[in-house]
């Protein structure tokens, strides 16, 4: 198995989301990490999914999802060839005593303290997955009280864009 | 054109612009508003059917026996549920129709009101679309996308649920509209560098197949397929779906593979070099275990659906197209090409298989009734012009093996979802769609009890079928397992259906249809042509035959197709092996 990371353009319709989800579950993939929000174009979203399969049953679900009305585009994002992140916010226990400590760690990993309680610290953090897996480690003697992490959102490196052509089809057929 | 009136009012119409003429259906509360312009509807016949599994089967029978998009209709809640078989089985065999369904009023989607059921979330997994309609104004819009994703690419159920409100509401009807599907682009034309290297490979082959699935008869390209097999001498295995699409009669026809098939095409499949897959999706009926399926074969799959490629079976060269196009541009490149196959010695296998393992069938010293022999007489007598159409079971599997098909969509059935119960409403929609056919349909007397309340729809709406029931009293296919795989422990299936409970032909009349009898052999063409006679009303025949006649031959399920059996315990000596 391996991961793959596809990025999904899709008309912002009610129901899609529901459409691609229930997709993979009964073609019988799971999602690692789903992400769906809006891009430059008012009526495309887009989504990012991070699937464990091998390449075969990949090919099978990429084309299942394609016959979706609904979809528009898959591209899979390569992981040299792309940008990937992923946020993470983390309720530490900090007091008087610790608070330094775990500061100096959020500088080192470029992550911010968004709130800060007599005995507690809440961070935000961005960055690749195993980034954030590294910062959970280094926090986790601290005693992590509460953890919230997003789906992954990823998009390719260089000039090129992958909704150029997608989203001329759309204003088509407006 | 640009005129004011309801949403109910803008459907009706769109059915009209987008050429319906017949709608199978229930009225009900949430549908009610569309009820009441459709009753003035000049074009569109509305077929009121008895259950609404009766419409969603219709309106299947109807598309396949026309080509054209068919129509059901229902209400809200369990109306809508009740469509939910049919448009299953219409996924599972990509049959285009479109079911619209009333819902409630957009303020109460979501409240658990009476009659609520979400459809559409429902539908999703056995849908090529649905729409969930709330505004009038997208009403006429939607119909028209409806249809042409219904219709066009691989054809499919269509599903679009308007709420009443918006059937009520006052909207402004323009026509035409615009589509808005810019996600939709289904690829029809077969790419050029695929269909040369087809080619090529089927100029090499030794031992080539054409097994061609219900896609072929969906592109209408059975003229094509004849050419392209005369063209070539290739031997031509034509799947459930695709009985018909290549004449029965014709000396390369080697009948249906899988596990039901004929000795010749699942042993022509287990020895091919070359299979060419045309709108064929190697389901597991066909293939038996996979890992055993044709495992000398390399794979040309041409389909309109992508997904289908490479799907189940690796395809060497895969073709993404309409068959009708693929077809005529492989025969194009054929004729291009100098180099074409000596199959000589492949066809002295093959007509060694079919030769020494015809089908063939048990008969009764107690004067008791082959079901096999029934089919053989309704197709030596109807002939191959009429229409039929089977249920689900052992009746379906004789009626493909032994009535005998030549013409393109002359056999309609379930066979993906496998559907008990389907062969009487759609041999209705079939006989609607084409009233200038004999339509026949083939039923056993399990499928019969499942859906015959339509056998009221057909009386009163002047819609002479045929029904022939093959009563054998239990559900046999169920039973032939019981036999083969479970020690004769004959666990439910005994339906009693010999005691006459209920009595086919006393319920025949009672829904003001003709019920015939028949029992004995001697019989069989007298009561067949005593029906073939009686054009103004439906008639039902019931079949009363041997329970213990079985459907050979027989790929055991989970087995691979070496395994085949062409009777119980008798396996096929492949003493022609190279």
């Amino acid at each position: 198995m391996s991961r793959h990371t596809l990025s999904v353009l899709v008309e912002n319709k009610p129901g899609v989301l529901a459409r691609v989800s229930a997709l993979f579950s009964r073609r019988g993939f799971n999602i690692d990490s789903l992400a769906v929000g809006p891009t430059e174009h008012a009526d495309v979203s887009r989504m990012t999914i991070v699937v464990n399969v091998e390449d075969l049953p990949l090919e099978q679900v990429t084309k299942q999802l394609n016959k979706l009305v609904n979809v528009l585009k898959i591209v899979e994002l390569d992981t040299a060839q792309s940008v990937q992140r992923e946020l993470m916010l983390i309720k530490v226990r900090a007091d008087a005593d610790s608070r330094s400590h775990v500061l100096e760690l959020v500088n080192l990993f470029r992550a911010r303290c968004v709130d800060v309680a007599p005995d507690a610290v809440t961070i935000e953090v961005t960055g690749t997955v195993d980034k954030l897996e590294a910062f959970v480690r280094v926090l986790e003697p601290f005693g992590i009280k509460e953890l919230v992490q997003s789906g992954m959102v990823a998009i390719g490196r260089g000039a090129r864009s992958i909704t150029d052509r997608s989203l001329r089809a759309l204003d088509r057929t407006a | 054109m640009t005129e004011q009136m309801t949403g109910a009012q803008a459907l009706v119409r769109a059915l009209e612009q987008v050429g319906v003429d017949t709608v199978f259906g229930i009225p009900g509360g949430a549908i009610l508003p569309a009820y009441d312009p459709l009753y003035d509807s000049k074009k569109v016949r509305h077929v009121l059917v008895r259950h609404e599994q009766g419409a969603g089967h219709a309106a299947e029978g109807y598309a396949q026996a026309t080509g054209r998009v068919g129509v059901c209709m229902a209400t809200s809640g369990p109306g809508a549920t009740n469509l939910v078989t049919p448009i299953a089985d219409a996924y599972m065999d990509s049959v285009p129709i479109v079911a619209i369904t009333g819902q409630v009023a957009s303020a109460a989607i979501g409240t658990d009101a009476f009659q609520e059921a979400d459809i559409s979330g429902i539908t999703m997994p056995i849908t090529k679309h649905n729409f969930l309609v709330t505004d009038a104004a997208d009403i006429p819009r939607t119909i028209v996308e409806a249809f042409h994703i219904a219709a066009s690419g691989r054809p499919g159920p269509v599903l679009v649920d308007i709420s009443k409100d918006a059937l009520q509401a006052t909207t402004t009807f323009t026509w035409p509209v615009q589509m808005q599907l810019p996600g939709y682009r289904p690829v029809t034309r077969p790419h050029s560098k695929q269909i040369r290297e087809a080619a090529r490979l089927i100029a090499e082959a030794k031992r080539p197949v054409l097994y061609v699935g219900g896609g072929v008869h969906k592109a209408q390209a059975s003229a094509e397929l004849f050419e392209l097999a005369e063209l070539t001498g290739i031997p031509v295995i034509t799947t459930l779906m695709a009985r018909g699409t290549f004449p029965d009669s014709h000396r390369q026809h080697l009948g249906m593979p899988g596990m039901h098939g004929t000795v010749a095409a699942v042993g022509a499949l287990q020895r091919t070099d070359l299979i060419i897959a045309l709108g064929a999706r190697f389901d597991d009926r066909v293939t038996g275990r996979l890992d055993t399926f044709a495992p000398y074969a390399k794979v040309v799959h041409a389909d309109i659906d992508p997904a289908e490629i490479s799907k189940n079976r690796h395809a060497d060269v895969p073709i993404v197209g309409d068959c009708k196009e693929v077809i005529a541009d492989l025969v194009a490149a054929i004729k291009a090409g100098s180099a074409r196959g000596d199959y000589t010695e492949w066809w002295r296998h093959l007509d060694a298989y079919r030769e020494t393992y015809a089908l063939g069938y048990e008969t009764y010293e107690d004067g008791s009734l082959a079901p096999q022999y029934v089919m053989e007489r309704i197709g030596a007598l109807v002939g191959p012009d009429a229409i039929y159409a089977a249920g689900v079971g052992q009746h379906q599997m004789w009626a493909s093996q032994f009535i005998g098909y030549e013409n393109p969509g002359s056999f309609i059935n379930s066979g993906g979802a496998g559907t008990m119960g389907f062969a009487v409403p759609a041999a209705m929609g079939a006989k609607m769609g084409r009233p200038d056919k004999d339509v026949w349909a083939i039923d056993g007397d399990g499928c019969f009890q499942m859906t015959n309340q339509e056998l009221a729809t057909c009386a009163l709406e002047g819609v002479p079928i045929k029904v022939a029931v093959i009563n054998n009293g239990n559900l046999g296919m169920v039973r032939q397992w019981q036999t083969l795989f479970y020690e004769q422990r004959y666990s439910n299936t005994d339906l009693q259906s010999a005691r006459r409970i209920p009595d086919f032909v006393k319920l025949a009349e009672a829904y003001g249809c003709v019920g015939l009898r028949c029992e004995r052999p001697e019989d069989v063409d007298d009561t067949i042509r005593k029906a073939m006679e009686i054009t103004d009303m439906p008639v039902v025949i019931d079949f009363v035959v041997h329970q213990d006649a079985m459907v050979w031959p027989m790929v055991a399920a989970g087995t691979s197709n070496d395994d085949i059996k062409y009777a119980r315990d008798m396996a096929p000596k492949w003493e022609h092996e190279d």
